[in-house]
């Protein structure tokens, strides 16, 4: 029974890039980019993440059963993500009818 | 293709119930077989905590200012009656009782994948109870099952914290169960049994077990933070600096709906089982059904926010759960379907597992249709908050879930204890649960109809009638559920002896001796047959 | 060809660590990664909990998110990235090591994984008692200066202090349990239990790690870096 070796070249390269990445990322953040500041900083994590499920976590290399199980996780987490937010993006799409006061269907704002 | 077993008397051989004695052979087992047994006991016990909890509520609704109890007690009652069943009896049931002793068996393993984690599993059920049961004797919990804040997070002046911490740890139970029987079906599978050629039960431990994994840690963290805010007074959840209560509802929906699929689909699994046996056919459409399993665990993780159409959330979302939820009957309609032509020119015969079987199809459909009334927007405006609600879901879960549950427990009884039970008081009792069942939630669908909530302790007198009758009902319910209390703790040691297949059933399990050995085969089997490789029935001929 | 005394068959056929419900070392090799994998799994969507909470409230209240986050100690944060960064490289040798079977490096590996996480946790201390001292702990001592927040809603930035310390807490305490896991691989190491033939636990482990690792990653910039520092 074996698993796969990875170099140990390997593994210090990745870890090189994960701390070019962290510094980017840190640098980045004191950039005005808008909007993007957050797109951005996602991204170089989903990247950094990458780099440590392939390689260190060596689902480069392993079957496609893992590969499905990692998948299988992110999404379910995405499926939470996303139709929670349908509910808090689309409350404000409701018109209140008048004389009714302070509109109920935005967000308390304290 | 059924290798012959060795009939030799139960007395002489050696088995897992005899291999060792004493306590602690019990307490600290690894066998799953012995595993499920401890489980058997400790679901059975809760069931009657939150069976009593249920007397009491049907007590005192004969009297439309209440019989028997004060208003905040009664809120008690219903709290306790749903913690208890939903996460210490529906949920755990036929995974681990039945999925424990059959999974390795049907597979043909020696074991699950990790047994000693399946017995921190057990524990893990033992201290979730106790600590829901010192909730229980230090005062009770007031919040609903489902702990909508801020009440929960806030205002209640009851155990809530004791209470999400039982559910909180029992959860964990459930993702360890989960987790080794998808490993276990993975992996451990016998030589030629492949995915289609495995039983329909085993592809809906499978598919609910994925459940299990994906939504109970949402559960669990959401209860966590419920219990955080209690404590420090301040929370995600608290309104005061910001918190939606309506986020705690959609993190609590997200694992709560999909689990109500965890206690169902065992249940499916089992009726596949039992209609192929009692009909002596393969399961129509196998292929449908095994698919329909895992269309379930997909769908059921989208339709959560049709518990919330009148809470507050956005009529846009409200819009896409509504579509989805009539989307995720498909599957389930389908199984029925499969169902009904395995039935169809079967050799079929009424023994106990059978009528239990029967009984699931016609409630079950019974209340998954009412789902679809709820699953309309514009219906369910009315209809929740309502005693239909209330019908609606114990149609599927006493009526579906528990049957199949007792029609499997009948069903393995042999395999599992090496006993027959009398199945003249097992078709009687079917019946009386039937029927009682019936009588009890029945006029309920009518009383949420003509505009009863639900979680009142109090109603207007002229819905009294319906409740008496649904009162009445309950009590035959639980008549009918103490007589097979009775005569399965009596056949352990009167039943005339089973043989390795009293049934006649095709499958692993039923391939090695009863009760089986520790070691589950004496060799591993390799399989070379589909699943219900039943002979084909003569034309127009019955059982 | 000699015959083989029974008791070395069975060793031959099952090295140690063998466990008897498996057919054969790689069932038990690939099942052990297959449960640990599904475990991340359930804590992707635990943590993911908290995570998409912390997304939804952002999106409402991004001016006392952007003033909460302005108020943490970037520096900290990202030597505290780095640090974890380091620990998950030894935390790879450590498994490297056990599958050459180099004992002596594994330990090593094994143990300068724990002094990072220590190094880690250490920090993460430095900075609650800094909250702590500057009133910023919601539900504990929540009482932080007028010139702190910047006229961003008081109950927003409390909003964010919160998934701040649940977060961060939430992920400590994980760290904690892998320090005991990697306790315990440190002992069964230096006990000489793995071999080439049988590393497994501490690959498993090594998983657990990396994934506490990745959690950081998403923590870092989320909370530390989108504060509008410019």
């Amino acid at each position: 029974m074996s698993g796969h070796v990875v170099s140990v070249r390997l593994y210090v390269t990745i870890f090189l890039l994960l701390l070019v990445l962290t510094g980017l990322t840190t640098g980045v953040a004191f950039i005005d980019l808008g909007d993007y500041n957050t797109v951005v900083a996602l991204a170089i994590a989903v990247v950094k993440m990458l780099l440590v499920v392939l390689f260190f976590m060596h689902v480069r290399y392993s079957s496609g059963l893992t590969k499905i199980v990692v998948l299988a996780g992110f999404f379910w987490l995405a499926i939470m993500l996303t139709f929670t937010m349908s509910d808090y993006f689309t409350r404000g799409w409701t018109p209140t009818p008048s004389g009714w006061g302070p509109s109920i269907s935005a967000p308390p704002n304290p | 293709m059924s290798t012959a077993v060795m009939e030799t008397p139960a007395a002489s051989r050696v088995h897992y119930l005899n291999a060792n004695y004493g306590i602690k052979s019990w307490l600290f087992t690894t066998d799953h077989k012995r595993i499920a047994l401890l489980y058997l006991g400790s679901i059975t016990f809760m069931f009657f905590i939150g069976g009593s909890a249920a007397t009491l509520i049907r007590l005192h609704l004969i009297e439309p200012t209440g019989a028997l109890v004060q208003p905040a007690t009664y809120n008690k009652l219903f709290t306790i009656h749903g913690v208890v069943m939903v996460f210490f009896f529906l949920i755990p049931s036929i995974p681990a009782v039945l999925g424990n002793f059959l999974v390795p068996l049907m597979v043909g393993a020696r074991d699950l994948a990790f047994p000693k984690i399946n017995l921190l599993s057990w524990y893990l059920y033992i201290i979730g109870a106790l600590f829901t049961l010192y909730a229980i004797l230090s005062g009770g919990v007031d919040t609903g099952w489902t702990f909508y804040t801020p009440y929960s997070s806030t205002f209640a002046h009851s155990q809530v914290i004791a209470t999400a911490l039982g559910v909180f740890i029992v959860g964990f139970s459930s993702i360890l169960t989960g987790l080794n029987f998808i490993v276990t079906i993975h992996k451990m599978r016998a030589p030629g049994l492949t995915w289609f050629r495995l039983p329909l039960f085993i592809w809906a431990i499978y598919a609910t077990s994925i459940i299990q994994i994906l939504g109970t840690p949402v559960l669990a963290i959401t209860i966590f933070l419920l219990a955080l805010e209690r404590l420090l007074h301040v929370g995600i959840f608290d309104p005061a600096i910001g918190g939606d209560p309506i986020l705690f509802q959609h993190l609590f929906w997200f694992y709560s709906h999909p689990a109500v699929y965890i206690m169902i689909l065992p249940g499916m699994g089992v009726i596949s089982e039992l209609i192929a046996c009692f009909s002596r056919k393969r399961v129509f459409g196998y292929a449908m059904v095994a698919y329909s399993s895992m269309a379930i665990a997909v769908l059921s993780f989208l339709v959560w926010g049709h518990h919330m159409f009148v809470t507050g959330q956005s009529v846009y979302a409200g819009l896409i759960f509504s579509v989805l939820s009539f989307m995720v009957a498909i599957p389930s309609a389908i199984k029925v379907f499969n169902w009904t032509a395995t039935l169809y020119k079967g050799s079929i015969s009424y023994e106990a597992p059978m009528l239990y079987a029967l009984g699931f199809i016609g409630l079950f459909t019974m209340g998954g249709l009412t789902g679809l009334f709820l699953a309309s927007l514009a219906v369910d405006v009315h209809l929740t908050g309502t005693y239909f609600i209330v019908a609606h879901f114990h149609y599927i879960m006493v009526g579906g879930a528990v049957m199949a549950y007792l029609g499997g427990i009948h069903f393995w009884w042999p395999k599992i204890t090496g006993r027959l039970y009398p199945d003249g008081w097992a078709r009687f009792a079917a019946l009386i649960i039937f029927v009682g069942f019936n009588l009890t939630f029945f006029p309920q669908f009518v009383l949420g109809y003509l505009g009863m909530p639900r979680r009142y302790a109090v109603y207007p007198a002229e819905f009294q009638v319906l409740n008496v009758m649904s009162s009445a009902g309950a009590s035959i319910l639980g008549i009918g559920y103490l007589i097979p209390l009775i005569y399965l703790i009596w056949s352990i040691r009167y039943g005339p002896v089973a043989g390795p297949n009293p049934w006649g059933a095709k499958g692993l399990e039923w391939e090695t001796p009863s009760p089986p050995p520790t070691e589950n085969f004496e060799e591993i089997p390799v399989v070379t047959e589909e699943a219900y490789a039943y002979a084909e029935p003569e034309d127009g001929s019955h059982g | 060809m000699a015959e083989l005394s029974a008791s070395s068959t069975h060793a031959a056929v099952h090295p140690p660590g063998f466990r008897h419900q498996f057919e054969d070392m790689e069932q038990q090799h690939e099942a052990g990664n297959l449960g640990m994998w599904v475990f991340l799994v359930t804590e992707i969507l635990f943590f993911g909990g908290l995570f998409a909470s912390y997304a939804i409230y952002r999106s409402l209240y991004l001016p006392g998110f952007e003033a909460g986050s302005r108020l943490l100690d970037v520096k900290l944060g990202a030597t505290n990235t780095a640090v974890l960064i380091g620990s998950s490289l030894t935390m790879a040798l450590a498994v490297h090591a056990a599958q050459t079977g180099k004992r002596k490096a594994l330990i090593f590996f094994l143990l300068l994984t724990m002094v990072l996480g220590a190094v880690f946790l250490g920090i993460k201390f430095d900075e609650y008692a800094t909250k702590w001292h500057h009133g910023l702990v919601p539900g504990l001592k929540w009482a932080p200066d007028e010139e702190m927040h910047n006229n961003a809603p008081l109950g927003s930035v409390e909003l964010f202090f919160c998934f701040y310390f649940f977060m961060t807490a939430l992920h400590a305490t994980h760290m904690i349990i892998g320090f005991g896991i990697m306790t315990v691989m440190t002992v069964k190491s230096w006990r000489g239990e793995f071999s080439p033939e049988y590393y497994a636990p501490i690959e498993v482990s090594g998983l657990y790690w990396h994934f506490v690792d990745i959690v950081w990653i998403f923590l870092f910039p989320l909370l530390y870096l989108i504060g509008g520092r410019y």
